[in-house]
């Protein structure tokens, strides 16, 4: 029993824990507080350095808008964006309420009017941001996946198709997202036409793509790799039982490149959320990017500090997508370390 | 009453999206959300900030955005061609005044010498004279004197070149389509810059003066910066500002729910400046909100108080800086939109002469005091407007000759031709700027 968690805590990353478990267990104390010590106790006492010297640090530098906020004063921002976010969430039940009133009044008056509810229209809150950067993030990563495994198979599987395609991965895996952004931002503007019903917005659209063209070069990269290096007397059994095309991949193919296929996604998913706000900062699309340029523009005492949330904000949110794609890649590279 | 509901019932669209800049002078569209107005009307309208000028126009056009708050040189400007082309146009008015021009401490130093003193404190206005001779220094040593505004087409740019000229310093001349620098000529040379970068432009030293609107002004102030030395109500009083700006196809395919936004704008509008100005306080502390301008209370408070804080600690009363609705302030005028294109006549963004009835024909087709007269009839049968809130019916669409600008030269809305005659610096007649020069 023990021992699956444990092994269930190194594969999902979380090796923080299995000390503890040890301790439970009755494996020698002594050296199980050592181990929990290097993996909790320094990194924590480390981290309160930090905001020591980041404490100190802060209260020295000058801008003109006022002192930079210390630890303390992002922490109060925090609840004060909370804050913020449930008093919205009141306006939008008072919205809610006059509307159904508005749309009870209309019905006694003309039994057949045509009534519909309409969505909230107040502000996006923080957290809204936050629902909206994630949702952009996994869309354009899942596109971007959609897009580069089959490619990548093949690049793995046909030497000429590979060298076809080299070119073109070169020049554009190093274009910055700024550079696509104008480019998406007009070719959808033209192709795709929105409507009052219409699915999804154009900046969604336009944050979404823009992820999906920078972050599926690792993928493809990955899986092409991953697919050339398959051990050849795996391909020769195959050619062997007379395989066909598609059974060769589903059997053989995809299930050793798996690994390297998922050390790919997880450098992807990396990327694709650095990408993301930045793109959202240049093209003002809603999510966590607009809520820091939003606040820069403010130029109000409390912009700085709640900028200064949003970065960790993006760092804790980078760091979890980044765990939880380790702890997949580390499922599916059945015991081999990448 | 079921004619109120009647006329809900025939919106054509009820979700709308208007996009602003972060400027006190959007306070109509948040007034209209916050206090229900669009509500009232039947209309479900997301706010939303923009990024720059040319952002939010773009996104008009590509029907992103339903409307906004915009430049009063857009919808002319995007009409006529220069910059964007597209049929832009307007039926409400936002505001009068509210913009500043600030320049930077060191420059309000090398000023101040120029500058006739009363009683410890300069006499305003502040004329660009005193700033000639800084200029002419900079200019002698070879380097570039650089200011900013926030779009080609803004109140602003025109605004800081009627100051520069009206104190003999040239602003430089546009020769579109081969040059649209605006600085063929200049002495001061004028770039864009979004209205929230302006603190942080000129704090990074790329500027050394600004036009823009509030707050950014008072923040400089604020932040210790720069110093305002001319408010445009100083430039010329009662000077229109903003208006509400939507696509022409916009407006037919839309017609009811546009009068349902003019309507409930106006009510934010009277609202603004109900019992001499009342309800700013509660305005203020809307638009101090991150969501709306977001910056401090104080900072807006400033001027939206009918106050004006110059160099720090120099506070001043100016209770006309915004004006919202008072002396017709939300009336589309025909003259307004002609001022604005003599002012493109004059620094060559028009860059070839034309008749005076062009300008009548542009301003006709785009700006429609019809429709806003429209709304306000509606807003009196409602009760909820008076007669005498708004202009008469026989109204011409031309104010009378205006006379209080800095310069003391008169401004007669049918005679534009003539009017751009009496300027000693900008193009006049049949003068056109070809490879840099200005010929006949």
């Amino acid at each position: 029993m023990n021992n699956q968690l444990i092994k269930f805590l190194n594969i999902t990353g979380l090796t923080w824990f299995v000390p503890v478990v040890r301790i439970c267990q009755g494996d020698n104390p002594q050296q199980q507080i050592k181990a929990l010590w290097m993996a909790i106790g320094i990194p924590t006492f480390a981290f309160i350095i930090f905001l020591l010297l980041w404490n100190s640090v802060a209260q020295q530098i000058q801008t003109s808008l006022g002192t930079l906020p210390g630890p303390v004063a992002v922490w109060t921002e925090v609840d004060s964006l909370m804050e913020d976010h449930y008093a919205e969430r009141e306006k939008e039940v008072a919205f809610y309420e006059r509307q159904r009133a508005r749309n009870e009044k209309k019905l006694t008056q003309t039994p057949d009017a045509n009534v519909k509810i309409r969505p909230y229209t107040g502000k996006p809150t923080y957290l809204d941001q936050i629902v909206t950067s994630l949702y952009t993030v996994f869309s354009g990563f899942f596109l971007a996946t959609l897009v580069a495994v089959p490619l990548g198979i093949l690049c793995g599987m046909s030497r000429v198709f590979n060298t076809a395609l080299n070119p073109l991965i070169q020049v554009f895996k190093p274009v910055s997202p700024l550079a696509w952004l104008p480019i998406v931002t007009l070719i959808v503007s033209a192709l795709y036409v929105s409507n009052d019903d219409s699915w999804f917005e154009k900046s969604f659209l336009t944050s979404a793509i823009t992820v999906t063209l920078c972050s599926l070069w690792p993928t493809l990269i990955n899986t092409a790799v991953g697919v050339s290096s398959i051990d050849q007397d795996l391909i020769n059994v195959g050619k062997v039982l007379r395989l066909n095309y598609s059974t060769q991949i589903k059997k053989i193919i995809l299930p050793s490149a798996l690994p390297y296929i998922f050390t790919g996604m997880r450098l992807s998913l990396g990327v694709g959320w650095m990408v993301l706000i930045a793109a959202e900062m240049l093209a003002q699309n809603p999510g966590l990017g607009k809520f820091v340029w939003d606040e820069f523009q403010n130029g109000s005492s409390h912009s700085l500090g709640k900028i200064m949330v949003a970065v960790f904000t993006i760092g804790i949110i980078g760091f979890i997508l980044d765990r939880i794609m380790h702890a997949l890649q580390n499922v599916f590279s059945f015991g081999k370390a990448l | 009453m079921p004619g109120q509901v009647g006329a809900i019932d025939n919106l054509e669209k009820e979700e709308l999206k208007f996009g602003f800049i972060k400027l006190t002078d959007m306070a109509p569209l948040a007034i209209a959300y916050e206090k229900g107005y669009f509500e009232d009307e039947g209309l479900y309208v997301q706010i939303e900030a923009q990024a720059n000028w040319k952002v939010l126009l773009d996104r008009v056009i590509n029907g992103e955005l339903d409307g906004a708050h915009m430049l009063a040189g857009q919808p002319l400007g995007a009409t006529i061609g220069f910059g964007t082309q597209a049929h832009i146009i307007t039926a409400f008015s936002m505001d009068l005044n509210g913009n500043g021009i600030t320049v930077a401490n060191d420059i309000w130093q090398q000023m101040k010498q120029h500058v006739p003193m009363e009683g410890g404190k300069p006499v305003h206005p502040i004329k660009a004279s005193a700033l000639k001779p800084v200029v002419d220094q900079y200019k002698s040593e070879g380097k570039p004197f650089n200011m900013g505004m926030v779009f080609p087409v803004s109140t602003h740019n025109y605004e800081l070149r009627y100051w520069l000229a009206a104190g003999g310093i040239k602003p430089g001349y546009y020769a579109p389509p081969q040059d649209i620098s605006g600085q063929i000529n200049a002495d001061a040379l004028l770039s864009v810059t979004p209205p929230p970068q302006m603190p942080a432009t000129l704090e990074a030293g790329t500027i050394y003066g600004y036009c823009v609107g509030e707050p950014w002004n008072q923040q400089a102030v604020f932040k210790g910066i720069g110093v305002p030395v001319v408010t445009d109500y100083e430039i010329w009083k009662d000077n229109p500002e903003k208006v509400f700006g939507v696509s022409k196809a916009w407006a037919d395919r839309y017609p009811n729910t546009h009068l349902a936004v003019v309507k409930a704008l106006i009510r934010a509008a009277m609202w603004l400046d109900a019992d001499n100005n009342k309800n700013r306080p509660e305005a203020v502390k809307i638009l101090s909100d991150s969501a709306y301008v977001g910056a401090d209370y104080d900072v807006i408070a400033n001027s939206m108080t009918g106050t004006f804080e110059y160099e720090k600690g120099d506070k001043r009363p100016l209770p006309d800086f915004n004006v919202f609705f008072r002396y017709n302030a939300t009336y589309p005028y025909y003259s307004d939109a002609i001022w604005y294109l003599t002012q493109m006549r004059r620094w060559g963004q028009i860059n070839e002469h034309k008749p005076d009835s062009w300008y009548m024909e542009v301003a006709k087709k785009v700006y429609r005091p019809d429709i806003y007269m429209a709304a306000a009839k509606e807003l009196i049968a409602e009760g909820k407007a008076k007669n005498s809130d708004f202009p008469a019916d026989d109204e011409s669409g031309f104010k009378p000759p205006q006379g209080e600008f800095i310069d003391g030269i008169v401004y007669d809305g049918s005679k534009p031709n003539e009017y751009l005659a009496k300027f000693a610096i900008g193009l006049k007649g049949k003068q056109r700027v070809v490879d840099g020069k200005v010929v006949e």
